[in-house]
């Protein structure tokens, strides 16, 4: 029970980063390198600042902040710079490799047990691995709720038409430049700060913690909409969650079946592998026919 | 005097300039349209007629030339700049519209042409009773489909929305590329007759490219014959009547 709430913290949390890239990979149909190098960033932004004292919200913000600048500088190089998408974004995704070694000065750094968003009074009352799953909720509910609103309206309307078709949203007045950057800033600051919490939670910052963090990113994404189909945009945003959290459930189901912690990227691999062909296969093997024969009754 | 709505003056474009691929596509070539104007466009494949449109859109630099909106010179505005005054409907249906977005989010955004875009809620719902009087007005079912997403219409709805786009905000001038060539005869008869219909209607002024010289000499007040990136003829109203498909065809080679 212990591992499956944890499970679901660990997927609430992580979720931030799934919603970040909803934004630029679905909507603006931008695939995103920058968040491997974003969110290893946030996280040695926000214990290198705890160690110094910064206070864990204040810390969390900057890994935001310094995430949004990340997504400015991809935007510019792609949309100013002309360099194509996934360039522009492995290009940042590098250099933030050696920006992460200057702010940690060394490829691991520990809170040792400091103040941070997960060692609190309300906190400490509640029963195991709940912690997480508050925090993780409390964060998701309100940026869902954030972009949710922000795509109903004319801008945000503005915003989806850009990444559905740019060449439509120009001729309609829509400053398609601007709405890539915007995009890839405001996606970076939400991976910034899952960066932040995730780097809390688990009372460390390490230099290789982004590796597998796209994949991880388009799994919880993708496995929302295998399982829920013909959703809405609000509810879209919502499976994202849902996904995450599948996903992490998924995982824990594999390391109980043996494999180990070191196989874990290899795994996410897999699983969002055949997420991604999933539509192919049932083409293919007429998948939906043959599980729904096995289910019904037959004469 | 009041300014045309739109003037263009000895534009040239090149293309590849530079390279050993350069290419002059439009060859000097000065034009007045005023407010009312509806002029038909026709010429060669290659002629640079989509050209022509991609410069007024400025979707394209010119090279040499200049280009005037209301007395306003535009030639070094920006496409997202222009497209307050001007609209386009392209040939291909799939240009105009955003394919996963709704048929109403479509004309909403087509609404709020070239103006700033609120961080407001966008209250869709209260634009149903204008969208459904501006669908049905196109006769193929439209009205039915506004939660639709576009992807999912037919051709010729696609392409209807795409021309309803364009009008919805009134355009100081409509920009027309061959808007029904892809679509079979009867639909394309249908959408022709309602974009008549509608841009005498809303006094519009209108360029509208065709491939169909029956539709140049059928519609329109005036006809431009484009021949190799050059003005060929531009024959007025009453010339236009007493000219024939069979001559217009020899006009054109
Ligand atoms: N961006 C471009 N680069 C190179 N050649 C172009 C470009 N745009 C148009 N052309 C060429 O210019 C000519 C005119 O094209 P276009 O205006 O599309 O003709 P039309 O619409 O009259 O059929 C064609 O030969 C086309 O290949
Ligand atoms: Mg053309």
């Amino acid at each position: 029970m212990n591992m499956i709430v944890s499970a679901i913290g660990q997927g609430l949390l992580w979720a931030l980063l799934g919603l970040g890239l909803y934004l630029t990979f679905r909507i603006l149909n931008f695939a995103d390198m920058t968040v491997e190098g974003t969110f290893p960033l946030g996280a040695a932004v926000a214990v290198t600042s705890i160690t110094q004292g910064v206070s864990p919200i204040l810390a969390t913000l900057f890994a935001g902040v310094i995430g949004i600048i990340a997504g400015l500088i991809t935007g510019l190089l792609y949309t100013k710079g002309k360099i194509p998408s996934l360039l522009a974004g492995i290009l940042v995704m590098t250099a933030i490799y050696s920006i992460n070694l200057r702010i940690m000065s060394k490829s691991n750094i520990s809170l040792f047990g400091k103040a941070n968003l997960f060692v609190n009074k309300f906190l400490s009352n509640l029963p195991k691995y709940f912690d997480s799953v508050f925090i993780g909720l409390l964060f998701i509910i309100i940026f869902t709720l954030f972009i949710s609103f922000s795509l109903n309206t004319n801008f945000g309307q503005a915003f989806i038409a850009t990444g559905d078709n740019p060449q439509m949203a120009k001729s309609l007045g829509i400053k398609t430049d601007r709405m890539i950057i915007l995009g890839l800033m405001i996606s970076n600051g939400l991976v910034g700060i899952c960066g932040a919490l995730i780097a809390q939670n688990n009372g460390y910052a390490d230099i290789n913690m982004g590796i597998g963090t796209i994949v991880i990113a388009l799994a919880s994404i993708i496995i929302g909409e295998v399982i829920f189909k013909n959703l809405t945009l609000n509810q879209r945003l919502v499976a994202v969650t849902l996904g995450s959290i599948i996903y992490r459930l998924l995982l824990l189901l594999v390391l109980q079946l043996g494999f180990n912690t070191n196989d874990l990227n290899l795994i996410s691999a897999i699983v969002l592998a055949i997420c991604m062909m999933l539509p192919q296969l049932e083409k293919k093997f007429n998948l939906k026919k043959v599980l729904l024969k096995g289910v019904r009754k037959h004469d | 005097m009041t300014n045309p709505v739109l003037e263009l003056k000895e534009i040239t474009t090149k293309v590849n300039q530079g390279t050993n691929r350069e290419l002059t596509i439009l060859k000097n070539i000065s034009l007045k349209v005023n407010k009312g104007d509806y002029i038909t466009i026709i010429g060669t494949n290659g002629s640079g007629k989509s050209t022509l449109f991609n410069v007024i859109s400025g979707l394209m630099q010119v090279s040499v030339g200049k280009i005037y909106l209301n007395g306003k010179d535009i030639t070094n505005l920006k496409e997202e700049n222009r497209s307050k005054f001007l609209s386009r409907v392209f040939q291909d249906p799939k240009l105009g519209t955003a394919p996963r977005m709704t048929v109403a989010e479509n004309l909403l955004l087509a609404l709020k042409r070239g103006e700033k875009r609120n961080f407001l809620p966008r209250n869709l719902k209260n634009y149903f009773p204008q969208f459904i009087q501006l669908t049905k007005s196109m006769h193929n079912g439209l009205e039915n489909r506004l939660n639709a997403p576009t992807e999912v219409l037919s051709g010729g709805q696609r392409q209807a929305l795409s021309f309803l786009m364009a009008i919805i905000k009134k355009p100081d001038i409509l920009l027309l590329d061959e808007h029904t060539a892809a679509l079979d005869p009867k639909t394309s008869a249908t959408l022709m007759n309602e974009t008549d219909n509608q841009i005498s209607r809303g006094h519009l002024t209108a360029l509208m490219i065709t491939h169909k010289l029956e539709d140049a000499l059928k519609f329109g007040n005036y006809l431009l014959i484009l021949n190799q990136g050059k003005i060929k003829f531009i024959f007025g109203k009453e010339e236009k009547k007493r000219l024939t498909v069979n001559e217009l065809e020899k006009f054109l080679i």
